[in-house]
């Protein structure tokens, strides 16, 4: 049952210059067993400054979009483009903060680790990108474990270290793929509340990830809903500022609405 | 951003933190050893078959004194580092290949499996044959004896990287020789350096295998030429001495140079447990 109609031009203002478009897009996996697709014909654009986030269940392809925007994997059919141009390869104007603890690299300290990025990502002598790398692992406060190894943190601390990673490349289109799924609920919605603050005060345009109906209220600035096998984009909410306070009156509302009309329609019970 | 505060450290008991800094457990272990090779050879009392420690060790002090042991460990040492340095290089080149390119991935799969069962001391013939008698044979099937485990290690060490990690590398733009020096070379070092380790004890065994094999012709052997000539006069207790000189140099290797590369690298990097 289709409840919101086949949508290809989501982007409200159609006049706002897009930074990412997606244009009838197909992602497929080959398989012992043949082909599978994990996402058909998805299109929608994001334009600078938003928060877009990917709502749906799991196996939706969620994560199968954002590597594909990640210039990690191909698309089958449709194209993806990024100010107009096709994406090739993976690069650092796209950098991805992963779900898995184990996107740091083990070898570097916490601030090796995201000096190391600025200097192959941005190419910044060593001194530069030290003390960019220090301003930013203090923002997500882990001034006290600059010179810890990954394997000495819990797993938000790793995440956190992501997190910095990724802005302080300063990359146009900011990747992430429900970095908080693996933590438990206070810290997630900590988690959260912090990285709201980082983008909004950056404006960093974002590409989110999420299953969570809440986390993709709280984070975004407009919400498309997937629905699984194959993945089909299947409805977009807005969401205004208002909307974003947790226990508002309107989080509610917009929660109960994402849930009736996306995951009721793919027949899953979504809590 | 509110600052996670660091954590409180307390410090263990001193008698603990002393105790846990040396392997006095091998010690044990070892004087164990010692005094059991002591007592039943006192009882065989046959100095032919088996020399007591004693003898072994007197044997092998006057070996060192008078020069000759030192020569010999010195020449084998030489060959052994050429060979396994060389076949270290080759193995980098060739998983680098392998890593990058298709082509170079079934190469190296293909040249592994023909060549990694194929004991090295089975070439010796050909490399007689090809380069005589002489150090370049001998290097050559250290070369071969090296090559292949290190590059089998090294290889499944590059497969076992785990996707997350390689994504985060090559969303920094890095490929090439660099992605697998900086990335992959880093994150397979755990399975890199237990290569390295089989590969110098592939190394060393085939060394003085050869050695004691071509022995008879080559006039500056090493050590296995040692051995070989002092089983020829009977001298058992220079043969043990030998060994004992081949099992002390694995030893110090293996207790300084590849302990504390663990130490240093993938122990600090929590890649391996303490
Ligand atoms: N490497 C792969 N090979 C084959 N099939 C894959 C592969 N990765 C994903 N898939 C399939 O593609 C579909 C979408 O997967 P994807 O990981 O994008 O889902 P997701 O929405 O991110 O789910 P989750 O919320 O669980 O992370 C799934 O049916 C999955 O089985
Ligand atoms: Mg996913």
């Amino acid at each position: 049952m289709n409840v919101a109609p086949r949508l290809t031009g989501l982007v409200g203002d159609m006049t706002a210059p897009a930074l990412l478009e997606l244009d009838h897009v197909s992602i497929s996996y080959p398989t012992p067993d043949g082909i599978l697709t994990a996402v058909e014909d998805v299109s929608f654009k994001i334009a600078a400054g938003e928060r877009l986030v990917l709502l749906g269940p799991s196996g939706c392809g969620k994560s199968t979009l954002l590597r594909a925007v990640g210039g990690f994997l191909k698309p089958s059919a449709g194209e993806l483009r990024m100010n107009g141009r096709r994406i090739g390869a993976p690069g650092p104007d796209r950098m991805t903060v992963f779900q898995e603890f184990d996107q740091l690299l083990p070898w570097r300290t916490v601030l090796g680790n995201v000096r190391y990025a600025l200097e192959r990502g941005k190419s910044l002598p060593r001194r530069d990108a030290e003390g960019i790398a220090r301003r930013w692992l203090e923002r997500v406060g882990l001034k006290n474990f600059v010179d810890a190894f990954p394997h000495t943190l819990s797993g938000g601390m790793k995440q956190r270290v992501a997190i910095a990673r990724a802005f302080a490349l300063e990359p146009a289109l900011l990747l992430m793929d429900e970095p908080f799924a693996a933590l438990d609920a206070l810290t997630r919605r900590q988690m959260q509340d912090e990285l709201l603050k980082l983008c909004e005060e950056t404006g960093n345009t974002a590409l989110f990830v999420t299953h969570g109906i809440d986390e993709a209220i709280r984070v975004g600035t407009r919400i498309l809903a997937l629905t699984p096998h194959p993945g089909r984009l299947a409805a977009t909410f807005d969401v205004p500022p208002e909307v974003r306070v947790r226990g508002s009156s309107g989080f509610g509302e917009l929660e109960r609405r994402i849930q009736e009309t996306v995951f009721s329609a793919a027949g899953i019970d979504h809590v | 951003m509110s600052d996670i505060a660091a954590p409180k450290l307390v410090h263990a008991p001193a008698l603990r933190r002393a105790l846990a800094g040396t392997p006095w457990r091998r010690f044990v272990i070892l004087a164990g050893f010692a005094l059991t090779w002591e007592l039943y050879a006192c009882w065989l009392d046959n100095a032919l078959l088996l020399p007591t420690l004693g003898a072994t060790l007197s044997a092998l002090w006057s070996a060192v004194l008078s020069g000759e042991l030192p020569n010999r460990a010195a020449t084998s040492l030489r060959v052994l580092i050429t060979g396994y340095a060389l076949g270290v290089a080759i193995a980098a080149v060739l998983t680098t290949l392998a890593a990058l390119s298709r082509w170079g991935n079934e190469a190296l799969g293909l040249l592994t499996s023909m060549f990694n069962p194929l004991p090295a001391i089975a070439l010796l013939p050909i490399a007689l044959l090809w380069f005589g008698v002489g150090t370049p044979s001998l290097i050559f099937v250290i070369v071969h004896s090296v090559l292949w485990p290190v590059a089998l290690a090294c290889y499944s060490g590059f497969l076992a990287v785990p996707p997350t990690l390689r994504m985060a590398g090559r969303n920094l733009g890095l490929s090439g020789g660099r992605f697998v020096a900086e990335i992959l070379v880093p994150a397979a070092f755990p399975q890199i350096l237990s290569g390295l380790r089989i590969g110098w004890a592939f190394a060393w065994r085939t060394l003085i295998a050869a050695e004691l094999v071509f022995g008879v012709s080559a006039r500056s052997g090493g050590i296995g030429w040692f051995i070989y000539t002092s089983r020829a006069q009977l001298e058992t207790a220079s043969v043990f001495a030998g060994l004992l000189t081949v099992i002390l140099i694995g030893l110090v290797v293996e207790g300084v140079i590849f302990r504390s590369l663990t130490r240093i690298t993938v122990q600090r990097w929590g890649q391996v447990q303490t």
